[in-house]
């Protein structure tokens, strides 16, 4: 795409002897629009405010077009923030607010004028300079503090969960309007969130973290097609993640049954976790089915029906606009484009179970097995 | 029980304000005694302002007070952004270390204070009369400080810290950040502060009394000595005036508060 603009390197961040990044590396483009996504306390807002100069990293390196930035303060770098809750200057109108940062700079004020009204043209506030900042509503306060940090055209601009106080309707609306921004700026933009349907729907690269550590890195579609570990699986969209063996290149064996699937390079009867996604699931008459299971809730959901399927004990989650009463008996048949397989990591066993137990499900493989032989 | 309420709260103002009444009163009073009204007059006022002793005095007691309340509070706000910046477990202790020299009695502080004046001036500086203006006016610094500061902090607790980030972020220094945004937020509890202040200052007896030399006298130090003596009416005059400016000041002070108080809940929705 473009050149690196900046490298994290192997930064590490503790807080009274408890560790909140745990070697983050990490490097990010040009132009770039990506997204540090994971729950909260994962360590993505450290990892911004790093970036932003707030906090200096226990051991590491922040590389800013080549150079080490760790003793640059904040306010000598050629980034901007739109903090969580705006951060807006109560005492300051939004004329006066967006104009801070070209004040500070001594900039001419015809210039300021210019381009602090350009600016609120961008944002669609205009006329709205003499307004008072707590006579906005949280959408508008929310494109004055995106104003407020472009109008110093940054190269990086840093966005920390700017959405996350905005009802749903008007969140979309402002992905859209910050994409549009971006894209029309050319501004490299890090933005943080919770939300993985944002993170998706907005990034060019998306850097999944938990822990303190990166989990995964790659654009929206490989992180939800590919997920790396059972974390990511899960977090990234619904999941049902399955214990199994990875008999040899594309072959897999799971529930008391050996799958074709798409994925190689595992060792020979590697155990593994296997991945199937709600939406790829489809229903087939029980006769033709690879398992044969029977719905045990249905819920609807506007788009499509979310239906748990017991399969002999372990349930499945899955997401249909086929309709399927409660208490029917479904089969389902599972192509190799549908199974995805993951190395065994920390993650596995916790996520991707829409039944309660797990130790019934080992006897009831085992069971299925016997019954295969 | 509603009844006895209001007649205690009644009893309560008669009590905490007939004392200033009596004065009040006393103060436009022609004749001599307290104990008999003998017709209105302003004369009281006029020989007040005709007393140049007096005025001088009342002079040296404001002009300590601005000044001392002043210096407070700038040590006072810078102290409370440093306390405010501490750890969780250092701030409590310093603000605990600063709580103290409140509730210390005033006789303490002023003879203790009078021991190290007196001590610094003659043993180690070598003077004759070591108590001076310069010694009144750091005992009054000192005992003001701990009241700013009480005041500033809530304020600087209250403020969303994100604010001064956002400053630095958009090209502030630290000391650009205070001045642009810090020093917005927190002034109504300054300006409390700084009032505050003036009025401790202005009404401090004890601790002056300790403190002070014999060429820079404040008012209520020289009134003192008045009260061996029948009180001449002026006085009385005096103290009305001195009541109605400590009240403008609370009410002003009281009227800040509230203000800045709606502006929060604005800024809430």
């Amino acid at each position: 795409m473009s050149k690196e603009l900046i490298r994290l390197q192997n930064l590490t961040m503790e807080f009274d002897g408890e560790r909140i990044l745990d070697g983050i590396n990490l490097y990010i483009k040009d132009h770039e629009f990506l997204t540090l996504l994971g729950p909260s306390g994962c360590g993505k807002t450290t990892t911004l405010r790093i970036v932003g100069g707030f906090l200096t990293p226990t051991t590491g390196e922040v590389m800013f077009d080549g150079k080490c930035i760790n003793d640059v303060p904040p306010y000598e770098r050629q980034i901007n923030t739109v903090f969580q809750r705006y951060a807006l200057f109560p005492h300051l109108n939004v004329f006066d607010n967006i104009a801070f940062g070209l004040r500070v700079a001594k900039m001419p004020k015809d210039e300021i004028t210019k381009r602090v009204n350009d600016m609120l043209e961008i944002v669609s506030l205009k006329g709205y300079g003499h307004r008072n900042i707590s006579s906005l509503s949280g959408g508008q306060q929310q494109r004055v503090a995106i104003a407020r940090a472009l109008v110093n055209e940054p190269k990086v601009l840093l966005l920390d969960e700017p959405l996350g106080a905005l009802d749903l309707r008007l969140r979309k609306d402002m992905q859209n309007e910050l994409k549009r921004i971006q894209q029309a700026t050319g501004i490299t933009f890090i933005y943080v969130t919770h939300d993985q349907e944002e993170a998706l729907s907005m990034s060019d690269t998306v850097v999944v973290m938990d822990k303190g550590r990166i989990q995964q890195i790659g654009r929206p579609e490989d992180i939800y097609n590919e997920p790396t570990n059972a974390f990511v699986a899960d977090f990234i969209g619904e999941s049902n993640i399955l214990d199994g063996v990875m008999l040899e290149d594309y072959k897999v064996r799971f529930f008391g049954r050996t799958f074709k699937c798409l994925d190689a390079g595992f060792e020979p009867n590697e155990p593994v976790d296997v991945v199937i996604r709600p939406e790829d699931i489809d229903f087939v008459p029980p006769q033709e089915g690879h398992l044969v299971g029977t719905v045990t809730s249905v819920t609807f959901k506007g788009l499509n029906y979310d239906i748990i399927v017991d399969f002999k004990g372990f349930k499945w989650l899955i997401q249909t606009t086929d309709h399927q009463p409660e208490g029917a008996t479904v089969g389902i048949r599972l192509n190799p484009e549908d199974i995805h397989i993951m190395h065994k990591s920390e993650y596995s066993g916790l996520f991707g179970d829409y039944s309660s137990y797990s130790a019934e499900y080992d006897e009831l493989t085992e069971d299925a097995a016997d019954e295969e032989e | 029980m509603k009844k006895a309420n209001r007649v205690i709260t009644i009893l309560i103002f008669v009590f905490l304000y007939a004392p200033m009444l009596v004065l009040i009163i006393g103060s436009f009073n022609e004749g001599k005694s307290l104990a008999r009204f003998d017709g209105f007059t302003f004369e009281q006022y006029a020989e007040l302002f005709r007393d140049q002793d007096l005025l001088k005095l009342l002079g040296n007691s404001i002009l300590i007070s601005v000044i001392s309340s002043f210096v407070a509070t700038v040590f006072g706000t810078v102290a409370a952004v440093g306390i405010c910046n501490l750890k969780p477990k250092m701030r409590r202790l310093v603000m605990q270390l600063t709580d103290i020299p409140m509730t210390n009695p005033d006789i303490v502080t002023g003879i203790s204070l009078s021991l190290l004046f007196v001590f610094v001036g003659t043993k180690m500086l070598g003077q004759r009369d070591s108590l001076t203006f310069w010694t009144l006016l750091i005992a009054h610094v000192t005992f003001n400080l701990p009241y700013v500061i009480l005041n500033v902090m809530p304020k600087l607790n209250q403020m969303d810290h994100s604010l001064t980030d956002a400053a630095m972020d958009l090209g502030c220094t630290p000391l650009q950040s205070f001045f642009k945004v810090t020093l917005h937020e927190i002034l109504p509890g300054v300006v409390a502060g700084a009032i505050m202040a003036f009025t401790m200052s202005l009404d401090d007896f004890v601790i002056s009394y300790f403190v002070s030399g014999m060429d820079f006298v404040t008012l209520p130090v020289e009134i003192y000595s008045y009260t061996k003596k029948p009180i001449p009416p002026k006085i009385y005059a005096m103290f009305t005036l001195l009541f109605l400016l400590i009240l403008v000041l609370m009410i002003t002070m009281n009227l800040l508060q509230l203000r800045s108080d709606k502006k929060k809940v604005q800024v809430g929705k």
